[in-house]
């Protein structure tokens, strides 16, 4: 595969949106997007269905038009260019493969349009590339959709397009293969150093395979950035809840000092490093990670370095294999989550049993806005 | 012992009693294709291949046959083109009185053949057009067109519209992507209209019959020669067209059938 990789290294060009819109009869898909995606990066756009994430992907290779706002890939301004003549090619939900060509015809499709030379051994290489060299005389519904995919991705790939677009295209496949796609997919993106544009609304997804993240929700991206840091430090409620789960606390600041900034939640001080608070004044929402924190049965020493809040009682143990995962109830603040993983380490405890939860100040993260439920009372939120 | 079902031998009975009931008129027709007719071929007077060796002798028929053939290939041709643009729009595009189309398309349809018929004629009576080939043509294509929309819309709506927009995508410009994508996919769906349209058209006696003036058509003639007889030639026609019906038909069954084996392996 890595030999054959090189005859489809394309360099990838940047993306640029500047300040798009895209408005329906009735609503309005994308407020206002700016986006930059560097040249050779994978970037996913992540977000829930009907977030506007799939209309940006359309706007890019032509699809639709912006109301207003500019495209512009490698510098030059597309936005008033029709599709074919975009250096853009897209993989996409239902993957299209035309059913009445073979399978071989169908990744040509692009090379023969161009009047590229040797169209057909050149689409056979890309074939080879995603291992279906075998099967390029099938016609695509003789394929699994497995095999239907890489078609796809084989029928965009051969173009060398500066940017690929993929529109949830591992949402059709079972879960076993979906993971296996991702790391072939992710392999080959490596390989040709094309700039991906990949659009999904699963968020491991996301996560296992994009350089840059961007969380999109109700036409307006909420977050960017690697995935490591979206999850370490979520800056809205709406990021913290999509992008894996977390306890939140909502309450007035009491203290401000230098480096930390708590809030008084029925009683109990929560704190979060300044440098890791959005908002330092009014009422905030403080969160933590589930695997962040962790439970004792026994109540222990109080420091500054700390969070502690309690006691509970547990309401409810999952058991999923890697990991337990604990619903404790804090009279006052509410549910709490904690996950623990099953290295001998956590204490053995049943429901019902009284804990208290704690977590270090440097693992909480302060967010922008709050809970849409909060009440005017301070509670937490799972 | 096995039981008597009466059940079970009541349907096989019902469908052969069923089957020759709708095949008695055609048989009738096939058989006496082979009459050796003189003036009126109602009563069985021997064998013969004559009347299908010399089919034209008979003065008329093959003239209007041919006649009919053209005007079922003219309009046809003019009814598909139209009708599946018209198909296609409706489907694919949003525009202001678009359901009213729609609707309207399914009047021909519903109209009784009489009325559609007499209300042309009447038309062409006050636009002072001279009756004749054109006429039927411009009939024929009008009450074609409904169908051929109707059959050529149900394929459109099952095209899924992402493979026009892959097209678009993989560097086709709007008339490449139409002739190289969505024509070929429509292709059995236009070709089942324009067989349908063929065979209204070949068919139609009332509409025609009011616009057609001097102009004969295999339906006008067997008609006009049904009051003195029909001639043997007739039948030899009429069983002609249906065993090229049937041999098409069955050619297309046959090869969709062997299709369908190959892809299933």
């Amino acid at each position: 595969m890595h030999k054959l990789a090189t005859e489809f290294v394309a360099r990838g060009a940047d993306l640029e949106l500047v300040g798009i819109r895209k408005e329906y009869p009735g609503f309005t898909a994308i407020e206002n997007l700016d986006l930059h995606i560097p040249a050779g990066e994978f970037f996913a756009l992540l977000g829930p269905s009907g977030c506007g994430k799939t209309t940006t992907l359309r706007l890019v290779a032509g699809l639709d038009e912006p109301t207003s706002g500019k495209i512009l890939i490698g510098g030059k301004d597309i936005t008033a260019t029709k599709p074919h003549e975009r250096p853009v090619n897209t993989v996409f939900q239902s993957y299209a493969l035309f059913p009445h060509m073979s399978v071989l015809e169908n990744v040509a499709f692009g090379l023969k349009q161009r009047k590229i030379a040797e169209p057909m051994p050149k689409a056979q290489a890309a074939l080879d590339l995603v291992e279906l060299g075998h099967l390029a005389l099938r016609k695509p519904q003789q394929l699994s959709g497995g095999q239907q995919q890489r078609v796809a991705l084989a029928r965009a790939l051969v173009n060398r397009p500066s940017l690929l677009l993929l529109d949830e295209p591992l949402g059709a496949l079972d879960l076993k293969l979906r993971r296996q796609m991702q790391i072939e997919l992710k392999a080959i993106q490596m390989e040709v150093g094309l700039t991906f544009l990949h659009v999904t609304h699963d968020q491991e997804e996301a996560m296992d395979m994009a350089d840059t993240v961007a969380v999109m929700n109700k036409g307006r991206i909420e977050q960017m950035g690697a995935p490591e840091k979206l999850y370490d430090r979520p800056k809205t409620v709406f990021v913290s809840k999509f992008l894996g789960q977390s306890n939140l606390f909502v309450g007035e600041v009491v203290e401000s000092g230098i480096e930390s900034v708590s809030i008084n939640v029925s009683g109990n001080k929560i704190s979060v490093p300044k440098a890791r608070a959005e908002n330092q004044n009014g009422t905030i929402a403080i969160g933590v990670r589930p695997e962040k924190a962790m439970f004792h049965e026994q109540e222990p020493q109080r420091s500054s370095e700390v969070n502690l809040i309690g006691p509970g009682e547990i309401i409810d143990i999952r058991f999923t294999g890697v990991s337990n995962q604990y619903l404790i109830e804090i009279p006052a603040i509410g549910n709490v989550t904690v996950f623990a993983q099953n290295i001998g380490k956590s204490p053995v405890v049943e429901l019902g049993a009284k804990v208290w939860v704690s977590w270090k100040v440097e693992h909480s993260f302060g967010l922008a806005d709050l809970p849409a439920n909060t009440h005017t009372e301070s509670i937490s939120v799972v | 012992m096995r039981k008597f079902s009466f059940g079970k031998y009541a349907l096989a009975i019902y469908s052969l009693l069923a089957i020759i009931y709708l095949l008695i008129p055609i048989a009738y027709t096939f058989a006496f294709s082979f009459n050796d007719s003189v003036k009126s071929n109602i009563s069985w007077r021997g064998f013969t291949l004559d009347k299908w060796t010399g089919v034209c002798n008979q003065q008329g028929v093959c003239e209007a046959f041919a006649n009919s053939v053209l005007i079922g290939v003219i309009s046809t041709l003019i009814a598909t083109a139209l009708g599946t643009m018209i198909a296609i729009a409706l489907v694919r595009y949003r525009f202001r009185f678009r359901s009213a189309v729609s609707l309207l398309l399914f009047l021909p349809m519903a109209t009784p053949e009489v009325v559609l018929g007499a209300g042309l004629a009447s038309q062409f009576l006050s636009m002072g057009t001279q009756k004749g080939f054109i006429t039927i043509i411009i009939a024929h294509v009008m009450f074609c067109l409904s169908f051929v929309v109707v059959t050529v819309k149900a394929r459109v709506a099952s095209l899924d519209p992402a493979l026009e927009e892959a097209g678009r995508d993989l560097y086709g410009s709007p008339a490449q992507v139409f002739w190289k994508i969505t024509f070929p996919l429509l292709l059995p769906g236009i070709i089942s209209a324009a067989l349908l349209a063929f065979a209204l058209s070949f068919d139609d006696f009332i509409i025609t019959n009011f616009n057609a003036g001097p102009e004969t058509t295999f339906p006008k003639f067997v008609y006009t020669a049904a009051a003195r007889g029909i001639p043997a030639e007739a039948n030899v026609i009429g069983s002609a067209v249906f065993i090229l019906a049937i041999a098409i038909v069955m050619t297309v069954q046959i090869r969709t059938s062997i299709k369908q084996k190959r892809l299933s392996k």
